[in-house]
């Protein structure tokens, strides 16, 4: 395969290729609806695909409806959509006669990764498991070719397969009249896969999600919507500080309430502070969850907190501040003459710039049922790894994992936070099964949901530049800290200077240091990790330093790229087409921010308006992007707008606070995202760069977003801004 | 306490304590699950439900008070995705997770019930409460105006 077909293929231009149709064809058009894996108690009932099995992700009915299983989860982002058309292609089937089904977690295990990968997380699914998807479509076409050359008399080669049928000269039949046959046919050779884009009759064309039907009548399910008989609801309460202990606890006052079915106490495993790992709990449980959640206010619990219990937010920014006059952990080679360079300069700039812990939140709270039998144990959790699941449940009641069976369900959304699947949400269900007998549904209250998840880290940066006579910079100096439980290096790419020690600017010295500070907070990925924080830092300071040595700050920012191409591309691009001005009246600004991540450089112009008294009117964000290629511009507009909602939700109105080691803003009054109301104009220009570079675009449109606010708030109020969220600024005035 | 609800036009018997909020009786004792638990404040809008056509927060809804009142989910706006709403919301392809598109739906159609033709700033006012995390605001809005043209058609 070609550099540039695996390019192609990668995952996140291609579900949006996948995600495209749009426009009116819908209507009248016979969508196969892709249903949520059968809910249900009873054994073996995870698939319902009638027909015959060719293989295991495949069923054909004589019918010849086909059902595709989709070994991956959904959670907005098309992946049934993709998984479908990956194999329909190689199948040779039409769209219309295609049922999807989830795939069976336990038999992908059972079997030796017969799935070969069920996670779904990193970008990877058209990515990386395109080849076996497609493998699988192709093996089955070849055999069921096989079975009619077989039947007909003639060599394979001279028999066609093309949209559900068979034909050879005047032979003729249908996938359905030879599935019976093709599935005992043996190949001495797999068939190769098409991965020349140019000869796909399918993928490509922009289909509609299949997955967007069950989403506009409620039939859609989710774990939260799981529903078994004899199921029970339990409500939960961990230690309101991460990682503090359950002393004792008083329950008399709920026992004699209606409904009441018991109260668990969950232990966390000493010593295991990992992502999926339960805290200290209360579980309280009753025959409705509305019961189970309103008795657990009336229980008193008595914690030890330790020293976590001291901490807060303003307490690590005083730690962090000082963390940055310390000398850090080298980010790559580091250089000696930028602090001596910047110590003999006759001009420098300095700033700092602080953001809080953020969370996911995303609109499916927390949850998981688990029903534990003696013979089986049944899962539903949100989680992006259906097998994790499973190992999971099976490490909590130490069971043979080979008896436990994930359900997947739709996720109401993911973020990087695995849909809350890495959580300890889903042991803590295991554990009251177990403990009940019954199957039970735990439900984390948004408070609890808030206040448990893996917060994305309170960071902190230090940033100095000398300039020269030019205004430009001399040399760069950078310091950046992070609070993560444990003191942790990285998640995935990100670290705690990510976005701003691979700032691609031509500095003639640069160097940058970090610091992984500790806190009881665990952490995670958050959707375009690293440089969603401190792409606002390092973009944000750009300005400053762009403004002090007398430079447009979009000039600076093309002059300081001379000789890459791609980010020239981009920047002219954004030059041309957003008519970014620094003359406009006062109370009115633009504002520019370029971030690169995923691979994808993203640059953003945005148009602001501040009223006298502060009020900040955000009017447009125009984002220019070169993703390398892009194979379907209306989709990919689409993440993009999402990204810039969740980056400025965070940088405007988001700001997890931390007071007594515990977050105080636990519901979306006072965690307050960004609203219909709020949300700017976007426009989405993709300035693609082609050749060999292919970047991801669900993500990074969203980092440069709050720099360029930021930078636009600076024209029109001469205010800078160097903390988030910018509702906690007064932005007024006169 | 036991009484009865209209539901989706049929009248169903229900047993909970009176102040249990319908978001509550529709999902665990009717099984009508469309309808979302997102914050239980109204804040959120996930659980956006009509009660004789208002679009009401259903977290904060006790259920006692919709006695004698017509309840409409979305499981019951529409028997196959018919409405003018859902037509839309297909067309323009709104929902990515999917999980607030319900209440969006229920609280797009009051509006549309309220409002023919309703301006940027009455959709703006009327979609506020409904937050959605994945970002589909500039899709929700192009698609109730769509709704609305398919509406007068
Ligand atoms: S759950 Fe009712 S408004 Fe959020
Ligand atoms: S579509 Fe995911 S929260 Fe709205």
């Amino acid at each position: 395969m070609t550099e540039q077909t695996k390019q192609i293929l990668s995952r996140r231009s291609f579900i949006q290729g996948a995600a495209a149709a749009g426009g009116g064809l819908m209507i009248g058009f016979h969508m196969p609806l892709a249903n949520a894996a059968t809910i249900g108690p009873n054994p073996q009932s995870l698939t319902t695909a009638v027909g015959t099995e060719i293989n295991a992700w495949l069923v054909i009915d004589r019918d010849n409806t086909v059902t595709i299983r989709i070994p991956h989860t959904e959670m907005g982002q098309g992946g049934i959509t993709s998984v479908a058309l990956l194999i329909a292609e190689e199948l040779n089937v039409e769209w219309s006669k295609i049922k999807t089904e989830f795939a069976d977690a336990n038999r992908h295990l059972r079997n030796n990764k017969e799935y070969k990968v069920m996670s779904t997380h990193g970008s990877q699914l058209v990515r990386l498991q395109h080849p076996h998807l497609m493998q699988a479509g192709a093996s089955a076409r070849e055999r069921l070719k096989q079975a009619a050359a077989t039947a007909w008399g003639v060599d394979r080669s001279k028999v066609e397969a093309k949209l559900g049928v068979l034909t050879s000269g005047s032979h003729t039949g249908t996938y359905g009249e030879f599935v019976d046959a093709a599935a005992t046919v043996k190949l001495d050779k797999e068939p190769a896969i098409n991965t020349d884009p140019t000869k796909w009759w399918l993928l490509g064309k922009g289909t509609m999600r299949l997955d967007i039907p069950n989403k506009v009548n409620g039939s859609a399910k989710y774990a939260m919507d799981t529903k078994v008989p004899g199921m029970v609801y339990a409500a939960v309460k961990a230690s309101p500080v991460p990682w503090g202990t359950l002393k004792s606890f008083d329950d008399s006052a709920i026992k004699k309430r209606p409904g009441y079915v018991g109260t668990v106490q969950l232990k966390a495993v000493p010593g295991k502070r990992g992502q999926p790992d339960m805290q200290d709990a209360i579980a309280v449980v009753f025959d409705s969850w509305y019961r189970a959640k309103t008795a657990l206010d009336l229980v008193k619990v008595e914690w030890d907190f330790g020293e976590s219990g001291k901490t807060s937010s303003a307490q690590y920014y005083v730690e962090g501040r000082k963390l940055l006059d310390q000398t850090g952990q080298l980010t790559g080679k580091g250089d000696p003459r930028a602090a001596e360079i910047i110590a003999a300069a006759s001009k420098v700039v300095t700033a700092q710039y602080e953001r809080p812990f953020e969370t996911h939140a995303r609109m499916e709270p927390i949850n998981a049922t688990v029903h534990v039998q003696a013979d089986r144990v049944d899962v539903w959790s949100p989680t992006q790894d259906q097998s994790a699941a499973i190992t999971i449940v099976a490490e909590q009641l130490g069971r043979d994992a080979k008896d436990i069976y994930a359900h997947t369900m739709f996720l109401g959304g993911g973020f990087g936070g695995n849909g809350g699947g890495g959580t300890g949400v889903t042991k803590q269900a295991a554990e009251i099964s177990k403990q009940l007998g019954k199957p039970v549904k735990v439900i984390w209250s948004r408070e609890e949901d808030l206040a448990q998840d893996k917060q994305r880290p309170l960071a902190l940066a230090k940033l100095t530049a000398s300039l020269g006579e030019d205004g430009l910079p001399t040399a760069l100096f950078t310091r950046g800290a992070w609070f993560t439980q444990d003191g942790i290096n990285n998640f995935g790419s990100a670290t705690a200077d990510y976005g701003i020690s691979n700032m691609s600017y031509n500095f003639p010295v640069r160097h940058h240091e970090r610091h992984n500070a500790k806190t009881h907070i665990p952490g995670s990925t958050h959707r375009a990790p690293g440089a969603n924080q401190m792409g606002f830092m390092a973009e944000s300071f750009i300005d400053e330093i762009a403004i002090a040595g007398g430079w447009n700050p979009l000039d600076w920012r093309l002059k300081m790229t001379e000789g890459q191409d791609d980010y020239q591309l981009v920047l002219q691009t954004l030059k041309d087409k957003a008519g970014f001005r620094t003359d406009l009246p006062k109370g009115q600004g633009m504002g520019i921010g370029v971030v690169e991540s995923h691979g994808t450089i993203a640059a953003a112009c945005a148009t602001v308006n501040v009223s006298r008294r502060g009020r900040l009117t955000i009017e447009k964000l125009l984002v220019v992007l070169d993703a390398g290629h892009v194979i379907n511009p209306h989709a990919a507009a689409e993440q993009c707008e999402g990204s810039v909602c969740w980056e400025l939700s965070h940088a405007w109105m988001g700001g997890l606070e931390m007071e007594n080691g515990r977050f105080i803003n636990t519901n979306f009054d006072s965690y307050n995202l960004l609203r219909i109301d709020q949300m700017p104009e976007v426009e989405t220009i993709f300035a693609s760069s082609g050749g060999t570079k292919w970047g991801g675009l669900g993500e990074p449109a969203g980092p440069p977003a709050p720099p360029a606010v930021a930078n636009a708030i600076w024209y029109a109020t001469g205010k800078r801004i160097r903390s988030t969220p910018f509702r906690q600024h007064d932005l007024s005035w006169t | 306490m036991e009484f009865s609800l209209t539901i989706n036009g049929s009248v169903q018997k229900v047993d909970v304590d009176p102040e249990t909020p319908l978001l509550w009786v529709l999902r665990e004792n009717v099984g009508l699950t469309g309808t979302k638990y997102g914050c239980g404040i109204a804040r959120c809008g996930a659980c956006t439900i009509h009660v004789d056509g208002q679009a009401a927060k259903a977290c904060q809804y006790p259920a006692s008070a919709a006695v004698g009142k017509k309840i409409t989910t979305i499981e019951g706006l529409s028997k196959d995705s018919s409405h003018p709403v859902q037509v839309a919301w297909m067309e323009v392809g709104v929902p990515q997770c999917g999980y607030c598109q319900s209440g969006q739906i229920m609280a797009a159609s009051a509006l549309l019930a309220k409002r023919k033709k309703p301006t940027e700033a009455e959709i703006e006012a009327a979609m506020a409460d409904n937050l959605c995390r994945c970002g589909t605001y500039l899709k929700i809005k192009e698609a109730i105006n769509r709704a609305a043209k398919i509406e007068q058609s």
